[in-house]
């Protein structure tokens, strides 16, 4: 009887630490297998706190104020991952903890280091594209011979002045549209230059009358509801849009495009917040995450693309075909990815993106 | 000497609250306004900076400033001409405590929702356009949403409860006495009005404007959800400065002068009430 005691005595400690196991986790909203959550608590018995925000603003906002109270955050690569490490916000990552992420494509990791140097302080979650989500149906019936394949669609005002009677959507984020009219005008998308600035406002300008809104939180509604029919858009966002319209039976027109001339390549990043209060916890579930079954579950649920390639048999066919979500090895030579800009420029194209918003130069 | 005593007793939780929640964030706001922005948690490095002041007379900010003051005018304008009557009519009504009811029954809703169901009336495939076209009135969808019109609606029907409330019950304390022996002296009812009603009403005019003017000014999330891409508010601004070019002290320092602006009116309409209460019944 003394030895059941003592036996409960041992135990209780470890009970109550297995219940003290949790890992706090801040993801964007729809960005996740709900499977895989439940299955990391059964294997594990830590329990997930799961979060969403929608927008990198409150993520940063709460990661720069301090004591957020978050063990795993998925900022982007730029500008809020690159902003974070600069601020010393998030810690670095143990490698020894995440066996998984020896399996991440060393080359993408590599384009990544232009926001955080030696990959010290994130591993990739998912990734994408910037391009133009499009109606083909109805371009080809305003626009016969438009190029769908091109820029010159959004940025050519003879193209843009056709297409406005089925809605132009602008994404409303400088940090991302000018880099890519930058690389689009054939100048340096980080170019903090007075005069390459003014000839992406100059532009802008020139298509802004044929702009009918700005999305803030991506045009994936205005797009699957059918308001808008071109739209500067997250890769995912135009996929997961042409899901759903084909779901509510509008037709299965909508197709995301990576133009030709180059499209910008964003990264969301797995990441520990420096003052995370179950950093432990937190390794285990990028680790976790990371597992190439895992990781090919939340690709065939979000249709982004992940960074594991040997997840690629658990993808499903349909998704991993896609040129949209994987594009081809010629595709992905045109991309580019973006750095931080100083904090001065980053004003100036707040202005400028503001009087292109407002309409006047 | 014991009524002084007895008195800032009583007004001891008021004074505690406007020092925990409007004196003391204010206070934070010029520290962090007067700091310099920086690669750091939280992203500022405290010190004695006023390079975010001098950039007040920026004309970017000052646009935005008029910007904002620009509809806060017309959305009270727009109150006072809609609300005066509503508030008049309840005054006078014999079943006022349900028609007061019906006024503040929006807000058994919260307003982010309110918000969002006029995005789903205004958008193209939304309730208004399938009514203008079912009626034939239109052959297209008409694009509703996002313009200047759309967030002086969303503003107007948010914040017109605001206005009627303390009109009408300055209306409902003055009685119709006063009106009724005007009108039996011969005053139209043109002239009943305006030389015996709205002049008595007056405070309860100031204060649901104030109750209006002020908040509308710094309103955020109603020109983000309904206005135009551009519609130049300076809540949006200080939110641009704030997440986008994540300079927080220029945010504070600009939160900090629109506090000041709006706290002028707001003494001066305070004296203006204190004069009629003097004067007035």
């Amino acid at each position: 009887m003394r030895m059941l005691w003592f036996m409960l005595a041992l135990l209780l400690p470890a009970l109550a630490h297995a219940e003290d196991r949790v890992v706090n986790v801040y993801n964007w909203t729809d960005y996740i297998d709900p499977y895989a959550v439940a299955r990391f608590e059964r294997e594990t018995g830590i329990k997930v706190r799961y979060d969403v925000y929608d927008s990198l603003e409150t993520l940063e906002g709460k990661l720069l104020a301090g004591r957020s109270g978050y063990d795993v955050v998925v900022p982007t690569s730029e500008p809020t991952f690159s902003r974070l490490v600069r601020a010393g916000a998030l810690m670095p990552l143990h490698r020894g903890r995440l066996p998984n992420a020896a399996g991440l494509d060393p080359a993408l990791m590599h384009q990544v280091e232009t926001s955080d140097p030696g990959n010290a302080h994130g591993a990739i979650y998912l990734w994408g594209t910037i391009g133009l989500g499009v109606n083909t149906a109805r371009l080809q019936t305003l626009a016969p011979a438009a190029p769908l394949d091109s820029w010159d669609l959004l940025f050519k005002p003879e193209w843009a002045r056709k297409l406005k009677p089925c809605g132009i959507t602008m994404m409303d984020s400088a940090i991302d549209v000018i880099p890519t009219v930058l690389h689009y005008l054939g100048r340096n998308p980080d170019s903090t230059d007075a005069a390459d600035l003014a000839a992406v406002e100059k532009t802008l300008l020139a298509i802004r009358p044929f702009i009918r809104d700005f999305a803030s939180a991506g045009a994936l509604e205005a797009m699957a509801t059918g308001e808008s029919c071109l739209a500067f858009t997250y890769s995912g966002d135009a996929i997961q849009a042409a899901a759903r319209a084909a779901e509510a039976g509008k037709g299965g027109n909508l197709r995301y495009v990576a133009p030709k001339e180059g499209a910008q390549v964003w990264f969301d990043m797995l990441a520990i917040p420096s003052d995370a209060p179950h950093a432990n916890e937190a390794h285990e579930f990028i680790n976790f995450i990371l597992a190439p079954e895992v990781m090919a579950g939340i690709t065939n649920q979000v249709r982004y693309p992940n960074a594991i390639p040997t997840a690629a048999p658990y993808v499903l066919p349909e998704i991993a075909a896609d040129p949209g979500v994987y594009p081809s090895a010629e595709a992905r030579g045109g991309f580019f990815t973006i750095k931080a800009v100083p904090a001065d420029a980053v004003r100036q194209r707040a202005r400028m993106w503001a009087r292109f918003k407002a309409g006047r130069g | 000497m014991h009524v002084a005593v007895r008195r800032a007793a009583l007004l001891l939780p008021a004074w505690a609250w406007l020092l925990a929640f409007v004196a003391a964030p204010g206070a934070l706001l010029v520290v962090i306004g007067l700091a310099t922005p920086a690669d750091a948690v939280p992203p500022y490095r405290m010190g004695l900076s006023i390079a975010s002041l001098r950039a007040l007379a920026d004309t970017f900010y000052l646009r935005a400033l008029l910007g904002s003051l620009l509809t806060a005018t017309v959305v009270s304008a727009l109150c006072l001409l809609i609300g005066t009557p509503m508030a008049m009519a309840i005054a006078r009504s014999r079943r006022r405590q349900f028609l007061l009811l019906l006024v503040v029954f929006p807000f058994w809703s919260g307003m982010l929702l309110r918000i969002v169901a006029w995005v789903g009336i205004l958008r193209d495939d939304g309730l208004a356009n399938a009514i203008l076209l079912r009626l034939h009135l239109i052959k297209a969808p008409i694009p509703l949403l996002h313009s200047d019109s759309a967030m002086l609606l969303g503003l107007v029907t948010c914040y017109l409860p605001f206005f009627i409330l303390p009109l009408e019950a300055r209306l409902a304390a003055i009685g119709t006495h006063y009106a009724e022996a005007a009108a039996d002296l011969g005053a139209p009812p043109w002239r009943v009005f305006r030389r015996i009603t709205f002049p008595l009403a007056l405070p309860g005019v100031w204060a649901g404007l104030a109750l209006v003017f002020l908040p509308v000014s710094g309103e955020y999330v109603i020109p983000e959800m309904l206005g135009a891409p551009a519609s130049p508010m300076l809540g949006r601004v200080i939110w641009d400065t704030f997440f986008h070019e994540g300079d927080w002290p220029q945010a504070a320092i600009l939160a900090v002068a629109l506090l000041i602006l709006l706290l002028l009116p707001a003494v001066w309409l305070r004296r203006g009430d204190a004069g009629a209460q003097v004067g007035g019944l």
